[in-house]
């Protein structure tokens, strides 16, 4: 029906067209068609300048782009715009105002920063687009700050199409790595970097960032590199916590083999991808939902995703297939990454052209806009002090405030299903393990007392490690189910040390879940929270950094005595499902009850 | 997105009705995005690798299929310098191509891969362009694209079709016709021998080498228009244009044939499989340097057949009696072609 409209539409349009050009003449009139489309072109771009973002380096020097994406002023930009400036920075928009900024989270690796443009909670703003969908060939356009020319706050638009996708770049200097990005022929020049890249309609779908630049300098010459939003939106979470986020490595590297396919060459043995099974000489033939036909493949995928995130993966042995989901672990070691970052090893994205000999350098030689340079991060004394409350040093960090921030927005989120503060007294569970038998789990502030059909158990703090892992093949259910209610009864606060890690996916869940990473009493685990409506829906315990952890999924919340509380418990461990925990009573306890035994 | 696109879709289509009644469909997408064209463009487009790879010397360059048999139209450039010169099709197949032939004064040469219903240009459907012309290139410039990644497309305008005034200094070029002067950076390093197409994705040039102007430190961007090859493709198509790489037995040998020696030249050291023959000295009194023959020449043409490197060189001349004129084409200073004949006394 919608196609018939639209040819009804055409044909009428085309009559109209073809009576004009006969009555009019060719140059005449121009056909009402046209004014329009260039009318809603006109108002894209317009639209999409409103939300973009002048980055101002410290001491005026320096700078480049940004884009706006969402009304209480968090906006993107590179990485290696922002680092220059620090903790704090001046932006400007179009609206000829000039905002204060703060650094939210950083990606080093992946040449992206979030900031946070202050002042207002209904900035013009452009949400993150589909990356995946831009094809090549498609009209594309860059808006931003070229050569740092927006003096007057007014940003620059430039048109193209767009040349590749799915391109890699290898990383420039020791950071910086563009993987799966998006290749343009807009003018993207020094100054454009950080800087959105819009489809024809507005839709943001990559951030820009590199060019390739050889013998004719530093000028665009039609080679520009954009960071896809698909990527970016990976990140986003991440990006949220505050952290210095790290980009992710399989734990084993792959080659092409003469046949050209794409096998393994190396695994690290302590890496996940050895324990689901991966070995040397295994054929890839998907990861993160991809085909793998390349090695540029390959990596495209693994560039895309934050450390620590699980993502299916396929591989081929002889003539079985296995289909697994792996954990990526970090691709620097936490010093590393820090050192890299606040060191001088960080390069800017630019390669060194010789100068032609036949143009030596004079002082008269008009200076030449530059790129911006790392130097002196501002000081954070001379802030005024509604900014320097919101700039919260800690190492490892980039803004320690917004991680902060984030605990308590999850944990408040969470505390709607339920307030355990006062319900210190054991807690007790009866039910049935995969319809097998009765099972009795008593939680206690030092203990858990359990029966399960196989016969009892308990764990104490004080036991050892392999005791305190039972039931056997479980990986520590008895544990994880103590921290879980330690959790709940201290909160983030007074549980150990919680940090908001980002959002993850679940693989129970379509959307990605907040994460909080913890330590308790040496037990280290990640509690997942439904990004809607606040819930608890997972949570993986790590015995050991080398050890598969226990998985627990909360399932079916109901409400007991105006709390939500899980009913089934699916506990995993590594590739297998050690059972699911049918909840028929779930009784909570607070100290006072415990001390009275009437 | 329905708002921007569908005026302009119904445009075309009403264009399209005025223009002609066929591929209405193809037209509507035009319009929109150049997707479906790049798509129908990209099979035809490889991505080539030779010799190079010092510094500002890449190793890659690109070509474009025009015969169903696998023959690669490409710019006459040191890439092409190897025995081992791999053409990687947009598919990801990778080939090892031979030299058919090569046409100095157009800097074009043809290449073969051992392929068979591959998809190609008719150069016979090239079409002619003028100013204003929009145009889609396509290329593997910078060497972005690798295995079955595709070459880079980027997009422009004719500026002008004039011929290229080659001089001292700017734009040092063998090739002295007309070109396409265009308005987007297509002639980058890797770029040359790249397609220009229209945006229906009909071929209308070759892209270019790199041509600077070091005068002002500006770059060109151009393309040679197909017609301007057309005849000579099918001369090396057609194998009119020999070269002494290609073994051919039914040739008799003289008794007494040229020498280097005797002619007064000695070529630069033959360090590879495939050193281009340029002359390293010609000594003082001797048959060569009378007929004016200069150190750093380099010998493209021995009696019209085409000797890319020292080894074909040596070897052609043997086919050649001592007492017959020699006829050598060369290359001077990258830019003049000279043609040198050579009677020994």
């Amino acid at each position: 029906m919608r196609l018939r409209g639209f040819f009804q539409d055409a044909f009428f349009i085309s009559i109209a067209t073809v009576l004009t050009l006969r009555s009019y003449g060719l140059a005449d009139e121009v056909p009402e068609a046209v004014i329009k489309a260039e009318q809603n072109r006109i108002q894209t771009i317009d639209q999409a300048m409103r939300t973009a973002v002048a980055v101002f380096g410290p001491g005026s020097r320096g700078g480049g782009s940004g884009v706006v994406i969402s009304p209480d002023g968090y906006a993107l930009s590179n990485f290696h715009v922002t680092h220059p400036s620090g903790d704090y920075m001046k932006c400007s928009m179009a609206d000829g105002k000039l905002y204060d900024a703060v650094i939210v989270g950083v990606d080093p690796t992946g040449d992206v920063a979030l900031i946070k443009l202050l002042g207002r909670e209904d900035f013009p703003y452009t949400p993150l687009g589909d990356s995946d969908k831009v094809l090549v060939g498609d009209w594309c356009f860059v808006v931003g700050n070229p050569f740092l020319l927006a003096t007057d706050f007014q940003p620059t638009v430039t048109y193209g199409i767009v040349s590749g996708v799915h391109r890699y770049q290898y990383p420039s200097g020791t950071l910086l790595e563009y993987a799966d990005c998006l290749q343009t022929d807009a003018s993207i020049n020094p100054g454009n970097s950080g800087g959105p890249l819009f489809d024809a309609q507005g839709s943001l779908i990559g951030i820009n960032g590199r060019g390739s630049f050889e013998k004719r300098g530093r000028v665009n010459v039609g080679v520009g590199y954009a960071i896809s939003a698909n990527q970016i939106k990976h990140f986003l979470g991440y990006l949220h916590s505050g952290r210095i986020v790290d980009h992710a490595t399989l734990g084993a590297t792959v080659a092409t083999a003469p046949d050209g396919r794409v096998i393994v060459s190396n695994v690290v043995e302590s890496a996940d991808a050895y324990r689901r099974g991966l070995r040397y000489g295994d054929e890839l033939i998907e990861f993160g939902g991809r085909p793998v036909d390349t090695v540029n493949q390959f990596k495209n995928v693994l560039g895309i995703y934050p450390k620590g995130w699980r993502i299916p993966l396929s591989f081929r042995r002889g003539n079985q297939r296995f289909d697994v989901l792996v954990r990526l672990a970090g691709l620097h070691a936490q010093d590393e990454l820090l050192e890299k970052v606040s060191g001088h090893s960080l390069e800017p994205p630019r390669p060194k052209p010789p100068e032609p000999p036949e143009k030596k350098k004079r002082p008269q030689d008009k200076p030449k806009p530059q790129p911006p340079l790392p130097h002196k991060p501002a000081i954070k004394a001379d802030l005024p002090p509604e900014i320097a409350k919101i700039i919260v040093k800690k190492r490892g960090y980039a803004n320690y405030y917004f991680n902060e921030l984030n605990r308590q927005r999850v944990w408040e989120a969470f505390r709607t299903t339920g307030n355990f503060s006062k319900q210190n007294g054991p807690w007790s569970l009866i039910g049935k393990m995969d319809a097998e038998g009765e099972v009795r789990v008593t939680l206690e502030n030092d203990r858990v007392l359990a029966d399960f059909p196989r016969g009892p158990e308990t764990m104490k703090l004080d036991d050892p490690l392999e005791k305190q892992l039972a039931p056997r093949g479980s990986g520590g259910l008895l544990i994880s189910m103590y921290l879980w209610r330690q959790l709940l009864i201290s909160g983030p606060a007074t549980y150990g040390d919680v940090f908001y890690l980002g959002q993850a996916p679940v693989f129970t869940h379509q959307e990605l879940c907040d994460v909080f990473q913890t330590t308790h009493d040496a037990f280290e685990a990640k509690y997942f929270f439904h990004p809607n409506d606040g819930t608890l829906v997972a949570m993986e315990m790590y015995p050991d950094t080398n050890m598969d952890p226990c998985e627990l999924y909360f399932h079916d919340y109901r409400n007991v005595k105006g709390t939500l509380l899980p009913h089934r418990l699916e506990v995993r461990i590594g590739d297998t499902a050690f059972g699911t925990l049918e909840i028929q009573s779930f009784e909570l306890n607070s100290a006072a009850a415990e001390n009275d035994p009437a | 997105m329905q708002l921007f696109s569908k005026p302009l879709c119904a445009l075309t289509f009403s264009l399209s009705l005025l223009i002609t009644s066929e591929n209405h469909l193809l037209q509507l997408h035009a319009q929109q995005s150049y997707a479906e064209t790049i798509n129908s463009v990209q099979p035809k487009i490889v991505k080539l690798y030779g010799a190079g790879g010092a510094r500002g010397l890449e190793s890659y360059q690109s070509g474009f299929l025009i015969s169903s048999e696998g023959h690669v139209l490409t710019v006459w450039s040191y890439v092409l310098d190897t025995e081992q010169l791999t053409v990687v099709l947009d598919d990801g197949r990778r080939f090892t191509a031979e030299l058919i032939g090569a046409d100095p004064r157009l800097a074009i040469a043809l290449l073969k891969i051992p392929a068979a219903e591959v998809p190609h240009f008719q150069l016979a459907n090239a079409i002619p362009l003028t100013s204003g012309n929009r145009v889609l290139a396509f290329c593997n410039l910078f060497g972005v694209a690798t295995g079955n990644e595709s070459a880079s497309v980027l997009h422009g305008n004719v500026a002008v079709r004039t011929q290229l005034t080659a001089r001292r200094g700017a734009f040092e070029s063998t090739y002295k016709g007309s070109v396409y002067v265009l308005d987007a950076m297509t002639n980058n390093p890797g770029a040359a021998g790249g397609a220009l197409t229209d945006r229906q994705g009909n071929l209308a040039g070759l892209l270019g080498k790199e041509l600077r102007n070091s005068l002002d430190n500006t770059w060109l961007n151009y393309a040679i228009p197909i017609e301007e090859l057309v005849g000579s493709i099918d001369d090396l198509m057609a194998g009119r244009v020999p070269t002494a790489r290609r073994t051919d037995d039914s040739r008799l040998k003289p008794n007494e044939p040229m020498s280097l020696d005797e002619l007064g030249v000695a070529l630069v050291p033959n360090l590879l499989t495939t050193t281009p023959p340029f002359v390293d000295q010609v000594r003082n009194g001797f048959a060569a340097h009378a007929a004016g023959l200069r150190t750093d020449d380099l010998i493209l043409f021995v009696n019209d057949r085409l000797v890319a490197s020292c080894k074909d060189l040596r070897n052609e001349l043997e086919y050649i009696d001592r007492i017959d004129e020699l006829v050598l084409m060369i290359e001077r200073d990258k830019k003049d072609l000279l043609e040198i004949k050579i009677r020994l006394p």
